[in-house]
Order: structure tokens, then sequence, then C-alpha cells
């Protein structure tokens, strides 16, 4: 039987996954790719707190913290795309390290 | 059944976001994401919330998914494609420590249910969420009024911030 602990391992996954892509990649859209991805996996750790919180019910709080979450993920991929693109007009590069002109 | 399912496309959902970060081609990257939120709707129905599967198809593959390879291919740089920068090892080590540490809390821990679900507002399992889910937004005392408007005033900054941004000068 597939408890929360299966879901909550997935998730944890998902997420270390997503780390890993958002802290090691280069190309801008790939970090912004590898951010969704961790959305997702807090979106599932909800889902199934809200799915096995308590037994044979479902608790819809969690379902509408999932809502939220994916409301303000596709706020931030319209601005940060917007300025994944206005960068590369600028600049000719989406490469987060060759974007370094605030670097102290 | 419903464990063999789980199994599935967890796999499948495990194999495209590693797909992600291995392939070489950005564009094939932006497919093998929008892969993996096909198999996080998936997860969704297995979790009987139905109403969030649906949302998870509409916005995150026909929305954000376009929107990537939208973004992918106006900013495409072939010869370059999609390499680890200098930090590779250390964001792997960061990476499987907060891993290690997720999975020694999820194990460790004794998620006992709780026998009440107290105030929030619940439907039965395999039971369509689509009434309760509003009545848990709408809901006069418990529900959440306030940060659904609030969210529509962040998706209306986001849509002029958005144009304001990328509109030409001239």
């Amino acid at each position: 039987m597939v408890g929360i602990e299966h879901y909550l391992g997935l998730a944890a996954v998902l997420f270390a996954i997503g780390l890993y892509g958002a802290l090691a990649k280069r190309n801008a859209v790939v970090v912004l790719m590898c951010i969704e991805i961790m959305l997702n996996a807090v979106n599932i750790a909800l889902v199934a707190f809200s799915r096995f919180l308590v037994p044979e019910v479902v608790v819809l709080t969690g379902q509408v913290f999932a809502i939220f979450v994916m409301t303000v993920a596709a706020a931030e991929v319209a601005v940060g795309l917007a300025i994944i693109i206005l960068i590369y007009r600028n600049r000719q590069t989406v490469n987060v390290d060759e974007v370094d002109s605030m670097k102290w | 059944m419903t464990s063999f399912v789980f199994y599935i496309i967890a796999i499948i959902l495990v194999a495209a976001a590693v797909g992600v970060m291995v392939m070489r081609d950005v564009f094939r990257a932006g497919l093998f994401l929008i892969l993996s939120f096909f198999c996080v709707a998936g997860i969704y129905v297995l979790l009987n919330a139905d109403l969030l599967a649906g949302i998870q198809v509409l916005v995150y593959v026909g929305a954000i998914g376009i929107l990537l390879m939208f973004a992918i291919m106006l900013t495409q740089n072939i010869e370059v494609g999609n390499p680890a920068g200098s930090l590779n090892l250390p964001s792997l080590l960061v990476a499987l420590a907060v891993l290690g540490f997720m999975m020694y809390v999820i194990v460790a821990q004794d998620w006992g249910m709780l026998s009440t679900t107290g105030q929030a507002i619940s439907v039965k399992v395999d039971d369509s969420t689509i009434t309760g889910i509003a009545q848990a937004l709408f809901d006069k005392d418990i529900g959440f009024v306030l940060p659904f408007e609030i969210a529509s005033v962040l998706l209306l900054a986001a849509l002029i911030g958005a144009v304001v941004l990328v509109r030409s000068k001239e």
C-alpha cells in the first residue's frame, strides 16, 4: 500500500533534482525550469498531506494551498522570462555567470 | 493496483526530471519538463485531486510549458547547449545533503493520522473535490477570500510588468 511516505519521498527526490539544477546550470531558462520542478515537488507534498492527514477523507486546505502555489508560479514564470528575454536582447547571452555586472 | 500505477508514474517523473538535467539540447530539456508536468498531473489523480490535475495540465503544460518553449526558441544558443557551470560539484553535494536530510525526516517521523478534520472543509475519498474546493476558497468564516483577491492583483501586476519589460522603447 502506498502511503504518505512514498509521496513525500518522491517530492523530496524531485526537490533535490530541481535544487541541483537551479544551482548548477548556466542557462537562465533552464534555471527557471528547475525552479518549476521544485515548485511541483512542493505541490505534490501539499496534496499528499491533504489526502493522508485524516483517513478516508480529503482535507481540502492543502489543495487550496497548491492552487495558490500554481498562481504564484505562473506569475513568476511570466516576469522571469520577460527579464531573461530582456537580458538576451541587451547582452546576446542567457548564461547566468556572464550576467555579473552587479557582482561586487 | 494503485501502488503499481504510482511506481510507474513516479519512475517516469523522476526520469523526466533527470532528463531535464542531462539533456545537452535546451529544447529537449523543455520537452522533458513538459513530460514531468504531465506525470505530476497523474500523481494528483492518484491523490484524489481531480480539479488540481486539470489545472496542472491547463496551467503548467498549456501555459508555462508553451511560454518556456517560446523563451527557449527566442534565446537559443545552439553551440552552448545546456552545460553545468563551475559550481557543478558543490551544488551536487548541497542537493544530496538536502535530499539526505529530507529522507531522514520522512523515514524517522511517525506520520500518525489525525482522527478528525476539525474546522477544515473536506470531502470523502473518491468523491469529486470541485465543490469542496469552492467552499474552502470562498467560505465566509474559514475561506481564503482575501488571498484569492491578492492573487488576482498579483497576476495583473505580473501581466503588466511582463508587457512593460519586453516592450520596445521607441
